[in-house]
């Protein structure tokens, strides 16, 4: 069952030059599923992801056939109802946990806030679920971590806490922007072990995204790859190594890999046709 | 004969009780035209060694000697930052946002004391892969890879012997990545450049070096060469963690 249907999306930019399409007819399912959406910085991989939730500021334009979530358009809905389905159903993730979480208040006192807004219940029982939210995510000294501030824990703890708040609505879907871009690949690797077995438990859907080819072919079921704006190639992730568009095979062949050493690297021969080439559908 | 030599490297910042020991014992040397990579998770000290080389760390001790010269304090001759140059990861916060790309290297190649300095512009411009329509253009005008081409053109401007390379590509595209590292190996031939890159990222550094000093917490626990790298022939517990994490990811 599809949980998501975006069908032939558009996010666009007035500028002085004209208008500048970030997101260029894109068209995906998601299903309880981890689609992992990758490309280059500015292939539009944020935007796509924002334009679900409407989170695009204006002068932005968002145009979709439709973004259905369980059967309802997105696109109908009122801005409070919008944030209905930020706040439950749908949950984001961004790269940077030191820019989402609030500075003045404890890790505690938020934890308990997003509580509280969702469930009708004492401050006890708010506070006894936030421990266990922070269990749920691997951190080891829950009590001491409900009275630290956001910058008196690193940064993978930082993003474990912003896991943890996003699953506290119990969404459908979450959607990573990033999540781990700003971490070590020790923590990055336990960061990801964690979000996956909550995607998996829980039954959700999940968008990843990320610029990290080997990331995103380890981690996610189904690819999305981006180029200026369009989908140009849709592969199952552990195929990722197989993938044949021209794009892709050029990322994958410009990284250094240890086993196969070379004097250069091979560099990308960029073709003006993958970017007017029409996107490719990306439904399961 | 060793172009770099670290011998019982300590630094810190601060003191009494907020006194960070960011580097504890750190040694390794370096050849002439040998490339050593510094790897470790973030604040393991990296930064702060080639830092303490440029005079850029406040207190050390220990031993720093380069290109046989022993150096004390954070005082650095002009001849060291002609011999000696750094190019840093992000080349946005390291290019003054209203000078031009023809003021930066002209200023730098004016502080390094040349005359022809029109004529090195543009052979700079050129050898870093730039052609002269970038000359004139402002640090928003150009891409993250253009920028870091312009930063590696300010550090060949004095004619280095030695570049410190601090995560050069970490905040590039990998296709950006390729051309960067492609220009560093064929500058370093061309040159006779002596490297020291850090890196986060053990399949760069296996790419660009031929040995590598593994950091934790501001300490070298283990210094290996890249060939025992891809063999996975890490002996300290700590390499064979950070191998396996980087092989996995
Ligand atoms: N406010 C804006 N005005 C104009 N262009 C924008 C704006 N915000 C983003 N863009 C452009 O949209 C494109 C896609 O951006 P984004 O989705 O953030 O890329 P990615 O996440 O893949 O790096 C980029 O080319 C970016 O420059
Ligand atoms: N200016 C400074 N003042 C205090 N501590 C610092 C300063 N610069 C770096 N440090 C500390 O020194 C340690 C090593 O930092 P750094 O060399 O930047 O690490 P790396 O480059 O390996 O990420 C870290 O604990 C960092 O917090
Ligand atoms: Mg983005
Ligand atoms: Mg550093």
């Amino acid at each position: 069952m599809n949980m998501l249907e975006v069908e032939n999306l558009w996010v666009k930019f007035p500028t002085r030059q004209g208008i500048f399409d970030a997101v260029r007819g894109v068209s995906f399912t998601l299903g309880k599923e981890r689609l992992g959406i990758v490309g280059e910085s500015g292939s539009g991989k944020s935007m796509t992801g924002r334009a679900i939730l409407q989170l695009i500021r204006p002068p932005g334009i968002v145009e979709a056939d439709y973004i259905k979530l369980e059967g309802q358009n997105l696109l109908d809905f009122s801005e409070p109802q919008m944030r209905e389905v930020r706040g439950q159903r749908i949950s984001m993730v961004m790269q940077d946990p030191k820019f989402s979480l609030n500075p003045v208040m404890t890790v505690g006192e938020q934890i308990m806030e997003a509580y509280l807004l969702h469930n009708n219940t004492s401050k006890a029982q708010a506070r006894a679920k936030s421990i266990a939210m922070l269990e749920a995510v691997s951190i080891r000294d829950p009590e001491r971590v409900m009275r630290a501030y956001p910058h008196e824990v690193s940064g993978g703890m930082g993003q474990r806490i912003m896991i943890a708040m996003m699953l506290i609505p119990d969404p459908q879907i979450l959607i990573a922007d990033e999540p781990t871009s700003a971490l070590d690949v020790s923590v990055q690797r336990q960061v990801l072990d964690i979000m996956d077995a909550l995607v998996k438990e829980r039954g959700m859907g999940l968008i990843f995204i990320s610029h990290d080819l080997n990331l995103v072919s380890e981690f996610c079921d189904r690819v999305l790859i981006m180029y200026a704006g369009r989908v140009v190639e849709v592969c199952d992730a552990d195929k990722l190594h197989e993938a044949s568009h021209p794009y892709t095979r050029g990322l994958l062949n410009s990284l250094p890999r240890l086993d196969q050493p070379r004097k250069h690297l091979e560099v990308l021969q960029r073709d003006p046709k993958w970017s007017e080439a029409p996107s490719v559908g990306g439904h399961s | 004969m060793s172009m770099i030599e670290i011998g019982n490297l300590d630094v810190w910042f601060g003191d009494g009780h907020d006194r960070v020991d960011a580097v504890r014992q750190a040694s390794f040397s370096v050849a002439e035209g040998e490339s050593f990579g510094l790897v470790g998770e973030s604040g393991s000290g990296k930064s702060t060694i080639l830092r303490a080389i440029t005079g850029l760390a406040p207190t050390w001790s220990g031993q720093i000697t380069i290109e046989g010269e022993t150096l004390t304090g954070k005082a650095r001759t002009r001849k060291f930052y002609k011999n000696v140059q750094m190019v840093f990861q992000d080349p946005y916060a390291s290019l003054h946002p209203r000078h031009s790309v023809d003021q930066v290297l002209g200023e730098t190649l004016h502080l390094h004391g040349f005359k022809d300095i029109d004529a090195r512009v543009v052979k700079l411009l050129d050898d870093v892969g730039l052609g002269g329509r970038f000359r004139f253009r402002y640090p928003h005008q150009l891409s993250g890879g253009q920028r870091q081409r312009v930063a590696i053109a300010r550090a060949l401007a004095g004619e280095p012997d030695i570049l410190l390379l601090d995560e050069p590509t970490s905040a590039l595209d990998v296709s950006v990545q390729a051309e960067i590292l492609n220009l560093l190996t064929d500058l370093r031939d061309e040159r006779k450049l002596t490297y020291v890159m850090v890196s986060h990222d053990l399949a760069v550094v296996g790419h660009m070096c031929d040995r590598l000093a593994v950091m934790k917490d501001g300490e070298i626990v283990e210094v290996m060469s890249v060939d025992a790298l891809r063999k996975m022939e890490a002996s300290h517990p700590y390499s064979q963690a950070l191998l396996k994490a980087s092989i996995a990811a």
